[in-house]
């Protein structure tokens, strides 16, 4: 059989929170939760964004870290940073591309998501891939992915010069072979950007206009 | 009289709710567990698979239980955070009798039920056997939704006991008997994936039944189309084909108005309709009217919609259609169902893999809980009160003479309204929390404080028990065996996971030591739940609803067995109606004209916004567990107001706001959330919470005719802007 994979489809996502709730059970970090949920826009859109660690083949959390605390798996699975280890300094938590690693002041220590080690290392499913009730998080080999899911999976992302890919992957539309992320204007649209962003496909006052 | 004997900031001090966050000797304690039980959720009709852990007669954690085949493994933050509500410091655990001034104090268990047990008697000899009354639960064990029933109508032989599933599941129900003679669901949730066409009519998937969404995106990844109508735009709403933001009380609109295009279209079945239904020419020529233009003024959307959603379900291969409490808590519940309903026959898409129809059961035991005998004009195995054979079966079942049992009684919210107007003078309620659920809580408090004697069994103190004369402690699902039928009509077993703690007794044998108080201890000898799930085989046997079959062992060995079961040979019946056979003597589906009518409490220019309410994911019915649960009351620790941003701009609202909204009844002051999802004429709350956080100050105790279910999801209601609610019980309990 091939090795299980860790999917995310946003399309699924019903922001209910069960991934968050799980995370915090685990016997590694107990009473935290690794695993953000992201509540989009809720004004505009009721759309929510799970976001587990992606981990990276070649960690930028770890190339960071000072302290080398922050150690990746034979199987790439890259970790929590090491307590006697981590010095605070919270250089992952700012280069880290995906907003993952937090750090816990009380602690002293950054911690993530480190996949479930505790659970994938003996072949059970991570705790939030096994409650989530929308599938929007899930972990299967990729021909199950292939037989049950009409989406298409990637994990290259480029960030500016730098391409990053990743352990986890993401589901998205069928053309897109790798999700660009460009610098944002902070506070707003770009002047040009507004004038096209008149669609409003989630106000519900605009769809009862439409004839 | 049953008068709330101090104010309620000194009851929630005492009794709570403080939420639990952290499980038995906190998150630091040492790890590890001595056993695993494989048993259910309490929460909800989805009834999911789980296995609680327990250390030292104590539960400690959860891991999910991915072989049971319902839901494979998945949870929502309510099954995950549900063994918080084992150990909790709020726990009742001895029985407390009223004192005024003070609030409750300890009596012991003999006081409790003798005083129980005489009240009953002194009230019902002075005032008949009518004037006191039962209220039970959905979320009780089918064996203890039996017990209550035989406890009603043999040992107090009162006409009066309902439910709360009277608040839940009762329009879906009548509508499902009048049009196939059966009130379940007609299929397995694996026919779900296999529809083509899929209708979710006033069903917040996402946030009232989660797991049922995988099944969904299922279908979808297998090319279904799917079709939502819901006044908001749920999680699910917001990805699927095609969202029809509907008027609240608008679904016949809809639904009609999709027949008509089908008709026009030649999307009809007509050999079917010819050969397996009656009624179809009368249905043909009422829906007549309801051009889209016509509907499309009902509904309260663009007709082209309404177009829209016909070209989707006419000419589908396979469909289901999916319903909840969105189209049935209506005073015209009963007839949007019938027209949903009219849908599903109309192509004859039914009874087959992938064609067919669910209502989506809210509450934990929703299914098995209406069939074993605690509504009003019910007995055993859905027998009918009225029927003098099924009167007569279940009379030699129990030992008692026919005419010792009484006929049809009230229903939940007429059995308030005969409390108010001095008719009941007594009540026994277990598992029902009206002073959260039942609408226009003024009256419902009035009512209960004129109660000569109430006396109510639950685990936590409800703020319904605040007018209690004598509070029994009782048992959680995880400290008793028994069996719930879930949402499918899969009956599953309840393990007993732990002990009760000290003080505490399983609900059960409190029935039965009240039941021996009244004379009756011979009708009531159980010396365990599976005795009365025997019991309940035999009363069943024969009845819509035939669980004599099922024995708790097949249960365990099949994952849950699906009534109908007549045999311990019969494997029982995931699909009803397969060859087109349906349950009326004629074996016919009978079809049922359906023409709108407006709601009870119409908007005007004094009230010109309607209110519609409903749940949120974290929080289970009245909230009387989950907002004892730290982890459920962070994710939403209080109730709000969704409001369209143009409705928020003409009233002067702005994010940050809180408003008041008043109707006909009364008023709760909540946080604005500001959000297009909504449409503009209509605003949200949910309704989990008490006191001065409570919608059903506003909502309506008018009910459907036929179903008396209450009309929740419409009530006119006036929206100010207002001053944050003086409210010191509201963020008390999220900051501990």
């Amino acid at each position: 059989m091939s090795e299980m994979v860790f999917y995310m489809d946003y399309s699924r996502c019903i922001g209910c929170q069960a991934c968050v709730q799980a995370c915090a059970e685990c016997d590694t970090h107990r009473g935290r939760s690794m695993i953000h949920l992201e509540t989009i826009q809720r004004r505009e859109s009721v759309q929510t964004a799970p976001q587990v660690c992606m981990h990276c083949e070649d960690p930028i959390c770890a190339r960071v870290c000072p302290a080398d605390a922050i150690k990746q798996t034979p199987d790439g699975v890259t970790q929590s940073s090491l307590t006697p280890r981590c010095i605070g300094c919270s250089n992952c938590v700012l280069a880290c591309p995906f907003g993952v690693p937090n750090y816990y002041a009380e602690l002293d220590q950054m911690m993530k998501c480190d996949y479930c080690y505790d659970r994938t290392s003996v072949g059970k499913r991570p705790m939030c891939a096994t409650v989530c009730p929308s599938g929007a998080l899930a972990f299967m080999t990729p021909e199950d992915f292939a037989q049950t899911r009409r989406g298409h999976a990637i994990n290259e992302w480029t960030f500016g010069n730098e391409t990053v890919r990743t352990k986890v992957r993401v589901v998205v539309p069928p053309q897109v072979e790798r999700v660009r992320v460009d610098l944002v204007q902070i506070g707003g649209l770009a002047p040009q950007a507004a004038s096209t962003a008149i669609v409003d496909p989630e106000d519900v006052a605009a769809m009862l206009e439409e004839v | 009289m049953a008068q709330q004997p101090v104010d309620a900031e000194t009851l929630i001090e005492r009794f709570g709710p403080h939420p639990k966050n952290t499980p038995p000797g906190g998150w630091s304690a040492a790890l590890g567990y001595d056993r695993m039980v494989k048993t259910h959720c309490c929460f909800c009709g989805q009834q999911c698979g789980i296995q609680l852990k327990v250390r030292d007669n104590k539960v400690v954690g959860f891991e999910p239980w991915e072989d049971f085949p319902f839901n494979r493994g998945k949870l929502c933050p309510k099954g995950v955070k549900r063994y918080m509500q084992d150990e909790h410091p709020d726990r009742l655990t001895s029985p407390l009798q009223r004192k005024d001034g003070v609030g409750f104090e300890p009596i012991s268990w003999e006081a409790a039920l003798d005083r129980t047990a005489s009240e009953i008697r002194r009230i019902q000899e002075r005032y008949g056997p009518d004037s006191f009354a039962i209220l039970g639960g959905a979320s009780l064990t089918n064996e203890k939704a039996y017990l209550m029933g035989k406890f009603a109508r043999v040992a107090l032989r009162t006409a009066n006991i309902d439910y709360n599933g009277r608040l839940c599941m009762v329009s879906a129900g009548a509508a499902c008997k009048k049009v196939f003679g059966v009130d379940r669901n007609a299929n397995p949730w694996s026919d779900i994936p296999l529809a083509e066409a899929i209708l979710v009519a006033g069903a917040n998937i996402a946030e009232c039944a989660p797991i049922t969404t995988d099944y969904l995106w299922q279908a979808r990844e297998r090319g279904a189309k799917i079709i939502v109508t819901d006044p908001r735009m749920t999680p699910i709403a917001r990805t699927v084909d095609l969202f029809i933001p509907v008027k609240p009380g608008g679904d016949i609109g809809v639904f009609n108005g999709m027949l008509h295009v089908m008709i026009e279209r030649g999307w009809i079945n007509r050999e079917f309709l010819a050969n397996h239904t009656t009624g179809w020419d009368e249905v043909e020529e009422s829906v007549r009217k309801f051009t889209p233009e016509y509907a499309s003024k009902i509904a309260g959307v663009p007709a082209s919609m309404i177009v829209k959603a016909a070209e989707i379900w006419g000419p589908a291969r396979t469909s289901f259609l999916m319903h909840s409490r969105g189209i049935e808590q209506h005073t015209k519940g009963v007839q949007n169902v019938l027209a949903a309903l009219n849908l599903v026959l109309a192509t004859g898409r039914i009874g087959r893999p992938g064609c067919g129809y669910a209502m989506i059961t809210g509450q934990g035991n929703g299914q098995g809980g209406r069939e074993q005998g605690q509504k009003c004009d019910q007995l055993p195995g859905y027998r009918d009160i009225e029927n003098p054979e099924h009167r007569a079966y279940i009379a030699e079942v129990w030992g008692v003479p026919e005419e010792s049992i009484p006929h049809k009684g009230l229903s939940a919210v007429p059995i308030l309204e005969a409390i108010h107007e001095g008719k009941i003078k007594g009540l026994f309620s277990i598992s029902f929390n009206p002073m959260v659920s039942l609408p226009d809580h003024r009256y419902i408090a009035e009512a209960l404080g004129k109660l000569e004697f109430f006396a109510t069994c639950d685990f936590f103190l409800s703020e319904t028990a605040y007018h209690a004369d004598v509070v029994l402690p009782g048992s959680l699902i995880e400290e008793d065996d028994g069996t719930t039928t879930n949402t499918e009509g899969r009956v599953i077993r309840h393990k007993k996971v732990v002990d009760p703690p000290q003080g505490a007794r399983v609900d059960w044998q409190i029935v039965c030591e009240i039941a021996a108080r009244l004379g009756h201890a011979d009708k009531f000898r159980y010396n365990s739940p599976r005795e009365i799930f025997e019991e309940l085989r035999v009363a069943s046997k024969g009845g819509v609803s035939d669980y004599s079959g099922i024995t708790w062992e097949k249960i365990d060995a099949n994952m849950g067995v699906f009534w109908p079961c007549p045999s311990l040979e019969h494997p029982g019946t995931p699909r009803l109606y397969e060859g087109n056979r349906f349950n009326h003597p004629d074996g016919k589906a009978h079809l049922q004209v359906v023409d709108w009518r407006p709601s009870a409490d119409e908007v005007d220019d004094e009230y010109p916004i309607i209110l519609t309410t409903g749940r949120v994911v974290a929080h289970y019915l009245s909230g009387n567990q989950t907002r004892r649960i730290g982890g459920l009351v962070d994710q939403t620790p209080e109730p709000f107001c969704e409001i369209h941003p143009r409705l928020a701009e003409r009233l002067g609202l702005v994010e940050g706001d809180f408003v008041t909204v008043e109707s006909r009844r009364g008023s709760i002051t909540v946080l604005a959330k500001i959000v297009k999802t909504i449409r503009p004429d209509t605003v949200f709350i949910p309704y989990h919470w008490p006191l001065n956080r409570s919608v059903n100050h506003c909502t309506q105790r008018a009910i459907d005719p036929i179903s008396n279910i209450p009309e929740f999801k419409y009530s006119a209601v006036r929206v100010t802007k207002a001053a944050p609610s003086d409210n010191p019980m509201a963020t008390r309990g999220a900051s501990r």
